[in-house]
């Protein structure tokens, strides 16, 4: 079957380069500013606070407080950082606190990560009783944060430069207050996107690119058909729409479900819905992984027709699964007629390096010519389960099953790579290139890089760099999620009234 | 909607379950006509019974209960479940279906219902109770819905109006396939190939495993599956039901004569309560117990009496109320009152004769209905103690050793002391541990029942040689020593019935 995805998006030198997550950056920090040499490390308040004002005077050229607190149509949060006097090349580590400081107060949108929990622009409980986590520079982490409005966010990111933070649930009081609650049951989480999480680790026992933390444009189209057969189910089955998927940073995704709907589940919704489309049962020494009854859930049908081209050149071409004997021997395994398998070994054992796709062909080949001692019906079952074994998404259903769990913000550092962790636009998933998304660093770079042009308009920080295109994207998502929850809004009033009525 | 005022009792002693105060009431007396055999209670009961029915119709539907919950607390699966409850329904709350018209249809459907109505005021009480009650109510449910006939439960499931569409023949057609396959096949007649279409919150269980077909939300769930569907209806509704009880059960307070019935409800909820039958004492092939039998037959006694045996064995002593719950179990299981005083008078080896004559001879006399007044004597003495009795007494103090041990114990203590007589396996211990922490004692007494006479259970079972009844869940200490005596001793010419008794196999 024809390889589907894109190569334009993965050139051919590149695709198979490993990406070191330390490349390219050298711990040298290059400090040009006074003002940075100043900054001491959080989260000593004062000093920060000091070093918070002349930061601002340098780069803003009006206060921006309260800006982030209404939908009034002021200055955004980027209008608030220009000109820039920054100068920072690739040397720049991202940890450094100059870049991370920097990077909250100029590149982070701010302003639609409130729009996109609070629903509105008007602030409300929906953002204000929102738990941030923050995982400080000392690696001390703090929960239960909360905030009235963006700017006191952006604020507090900006004095505390956390390496990054996390977004839990929504719950019936300010979490700041939880512990002056005479009634303990009177904070309790009321709502939060459903959330999954993907990550490569959970593909190592197939991934033969590469290991550990490491990622490469061949393992990375594991994630790529998660995300689509995930994606796919959540929309047509769940009837949801406001699906974000965002970049984890290193060697993952993260996807953020945020329709209402999907917001208020309890947990034996999340439940069920992490055991819909969960599939592998078992761990490495569990034997076979699949074991799906006939015929084929609708669902899983369907994602076996989205996987199974992937697996011919993702799986059988790229990761080559069943090269070493030892691997072809749990191929053997996974197939339940032994007068096959005989067949299959004997002729392996002849040719050691016989290439996967080979191996492949042999079982149908073999069958064919009459090493098949059970029918063709049960071969033909066992291998979708191979294929859905090596390509069927592994989530980590824990994540999905909790209202209270907390996961990483989008757009925040990835703090082992220095990348972004920006959404995935899902309608053109397959040319995503994660060893493409920007490091701070190098944002920081562009935006020093750029030129203003005579007569244009002011232009935001992050407009100025590769990071457009992503708050672009996470500002149209967040617009049309706003959009859906006003009708939704009224409609609430109207049956309200109705209720009262009744 | 439902209101729980209907408490009133006239002063002929009539529970008058009216939901509206009389006066405005009149309508509201019309007697309810229980179309359908399955009930979904909501609406209260109006018409009037006897304090007598009242408290009658409220104790079968618990023994029903308690044995439902004994049934999940023993793991047994839903066909093991409702083949054990058969006799127990058929006795208790027959319900029988539409088929057999008559004035007895609307007397079962009516004791159904009013008895759902007065447990529901005995445990909407507290929260624990409250869940209890629920979900043992929804296990009821479930248990008719399923041996309803299948017409019959086709109209009571359309006279919900619950908001269930039906997916339509076009719809059908363009699906099939997919609804087939989500269904997992297996769909032979045409009818079971009916689909509802909810949203699908509605059936998160079956969204889990995969066994619908979903569209943009809604769940397509198959006929087969509307079970599901309609019991969780049922918990949500009485759930929330449960909830307005509670919330109305302070006015209940000031009827003087339905508070104690209700109190004591929802007491005998930690164990139902059995009399002694003295049946218990007749067993097949148990000769004549003598003083020195006790020690071997101390084997076959449940744990609240060994415990007392190997006290009085260790100190050769015990305090009052031990000594006379024991006596009364001896006396119980066939002990006559002669040898019952020999027997004491042995075990209390440091005592002088004169001690024991003037302090306790009398007691145990006492206890045997010999002496006292005429009505002790007439009711020769006390009844021995049923497991509830045990269960709801005082705590024993200091030194004293009486009531039931898995209720008085720690858990620590307790494990050890089934290690000590042989229980051993750590699932059984661990489950143990479990019940008493949940305060089901009488359920972890069974179940080390079942456990230590599970090779003999089973072959009762197998052979058919003992019916359901006969392994109802234990509640009474002597119902467990004759049952575990005839277990004990099966093929010695006892054939496990309860009178009768002509053997002689006495073994040491
Ligand atoms: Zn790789």
């Amino acid at each position: 079957m024809p390889h589907s995805l894109s190569p334009e998006s993965t050139p051919a030198g590149e695709s198979s380069r490993e990406m070191s997550q330390a490349e390219d950056i050298k711990p040298e920090p290059e400090t040009q500013d006074a003002t940075m040499e100043d900054a001491p490390s959080p989260p000593a308040p004062a000093p920060t606070e000091k070093s918070r004002v002349n930061l601002e005077e340098l780069f803003d050229d009006d206060d921006s407080d309260g800006e982030f607190a209404s939908s009034a149509p002021v200055k955004s949060e980027e209008e608030a950082s220009q000109p820039a006097p920054l100068k920072i090349t690739s040397r720049s580590s991202f940890s450094d606190p100059e870049i991370m400081r920097a990077f909250y107060q100029r590149l982070f949108p701010f302003r639609y990560l409130f729009q996109w929990l609070n629903h509105s622009q008007t602030p409300a409980n929906d953002f204000a009783h929102r738990e941030f986590a923050f995982t400080l520079p000392n690696d001390a982490y703090l929960r239960y944060q909360s905030f009235p409005t963006a700017d006191l966010l952006r604020k507090q990111c900006i004095q505390m430069l956390p390496s990054r933070f996390e977004i839990g649930p929504m719950y019936s009081t300010n979490p700041r207050d939880r512990k002056t609650l005479r009634k303990a049951s009177a904070f309790r989480p009321l709502m939060k996107e459903l959330v999954f999480d993907i990550d490569m680790t959970d593909y190592d026992d197939i991934r033969t690119c590469c290991t550990g933390a490491s990622i490469c444009h061949r393992c990375w189209v594991f994630i790529t058909m998660a995300i689509k057969v995930v994606d796919i189910a959540l929309r047509e089955d769940f009837g949801f729409s406001h699906i974000l998927w965002v970049y984890s940073g290193r060697r993952g995704a993260h996807a953020w479900v945020c329709d209402k709907r999907a917001r208020l589940m309890d947990d034996q919704k999340r439940r069920a819905i992490a055991g819909y489309l969960e599939l592998l049962k078992g761990g490495d020494q569990g034997g076979k992984k699949v074991n799906v009854r006939r015929p084929l859930h609708p669902h899983l049908e369907r994602s076996l027709d989205i996987l199974k081209e992937h697996f011919q050149t993702s799986i059988l071409a790229e990761q080559d699964p069943w090269a070493s004997s030892e691997k072809s021997s749990h191929l053997l395994n996974l197939l339940p007629d032994p007068t096959l398998r005989a067949a299959l070994q004997k002729k392996w054992d002849s040719a050691p390096n016989r290439a996967s796709a080979s191996k492949w062909a042999d079982i149908d080949t073999l069958a064919k010519s009459g090493a098949l001692s059970k029918t063709s019906k049960e071969l033909l079952e066992a291998k979708q389960d191979i294929v859905l074994e090596y390509t069927y998404p592994r989530l980590d259903a824990e994540v999905s099953k909790k209202l209270n769990h907390l996961l990483k913000s989008p757009f925040v550092i990835h703090p082992g790579t220095g990348r972004v962790c920006v959404p995935i636009d899902t309608r053109r998933v397959e040319e995503f290139d994660p060893l493409g998304v920007p490091t701070v660093t190098q944002l920081l770079q562009e935006i020093d890089e750029w030129k203003c042009e005579e007569g244009e308009k002011k232009v935001q920080d992050w407009e100025k760099t590769s990071l457009k295109p992503y708050v672009d994207y996470f500002r149209k998502f967040v617009a049309g999620l706003m959009e859906e929850e006003k009708p939704a809004l009224k409609r609430e009033r109207q049956e309200g009234a109705d209720a009262m009525e009744f | 909607m439902i209101r729980h005022d209907y408490s009133r009792v006239d002063s002929k002693r009539r529970a008058n379950l009216s939901h509206k105060k009389k006066q405005f009431a009149k309508a509201e007396f019309q007697e309810q006509t229980y179309e359908h055999r399955l009930n979904f209670y909501v609406l209260p009961p109006t018409a009037e019974i006897t304090l007598e029915e009242f408290e009658q119709w409220a104790i079968d539907r618990l023994k029903v209960l308690s044995e439902l919950e004994a049934c999940t607390f023993r793991n047994k699966g839903p066909e093991e479940t409702a083949e054990y409850m058969k006799s127990i329904l058929e006795k208790y709350l027959p319900m029988r279906s539409g088929t057999s018209k008559g004035q007895h249809l609307h007397e079962e459907r009516k004791k159904d219902h009013y008895s759902h109505f007065i447990l529901r005021l005995a445990f909407s009480a507290t929260e624990d109770l409250r869940r209890r009650f629920s979900r043992l109510e929804t296990m009821l449910f479930q248990l008719r819905f399923k041996d309803d006939d299948h017409i019959e439960r086709q109209k009571f499931v359309r006279s919900l109006n619950l908001e269930w569409e039906e997916v339509q023949e076009a719809e059908k057609r363009e699906l099939k396939e997919k609804l087939l396959a989500a269904a997992g096949g297996g769909m032979r007649n045409r009818e079971e190939q009916e689909w509802f279409k909810v949203d699908w919150e509605r059936v998160p269980l079956l969204v889990e495993q995969r066994r619908v077909f979903l569209k943009r939300g809604k769940a397509y769930v198959p006929q087969r599956e509307q079970m599901s569907l309609v019991v969780a209806e049922f918990t949500k509704t009485l759930d929330e039901a449960l909830e307005l009880t509670s919330r109305a059960l302070p006015r209940l307070d000031e009827d003087d004569r339905l508070a104690p019935i209700l109190a004591h409800l929802s007491q005998s909820f930690t164990a139902p309560d059995a009399a002694y039958s003295s049946s218990d004492a007749n067993i097949d092939g148990l000769s004549t117990l003598t003083a020195n039998s006790i020690d071997t037959l101390s084997q076959n006694f449940p744990l609240c009496m060994r415990n007392l045996h190997t006290t009085l064995r260790e100190n050769s002593h015990l305090k009052h109320f031990g000594r006379l719950q024991y006596t009364l179990f001896l006396k119980g299981i066939g002990l006559s009152l002669d040898e019952c005083i020999i027997f004491w008078r042995r075990s209390f080896k440091l005592m002088t004769d004169d001690k024991f004559t003037k302090e306790y001879r009398y007691n145990i006399r006492h206890s045997y209905g010999d002496v006292g007044g005429d009505s002790n004597r007439r009711g020769r003495g006390y009844t021995p103690y049923s497991c509830q009795k045990l269960l709801t007494e005082p705590l024993p103090g200091p030194g004293q050793t009486h009531g039931c041990p898995y209720r008085t114990f720690t858990p620590d203590n307790l494990i050890s002391v089934l290690q000590r007589v042989g229980v051993n396996e750590r699932d059984v211990l661990k489950t143990v541990r479990e019940d008493v922490g949940k305060q089901r004692y009488h359920v972890a007494c069974n179940r080390v029942f079942e456990w230590s006479h599970k090779r003999e259970i089973k072959k009762v079972k197998d052979d058919g040689s003992w019916n359901a009844t006969d392994l109802d869940t234990i509640v009474h200490p002597n119902t467990y020593f004759k049952r575990s005596w005839l277990l004990k001793h099966l093929g010695e010419g006892n054939a496990g019935i309860v009178n009768g008794g002509s053997g002689d196999t006495m073994e040491e």
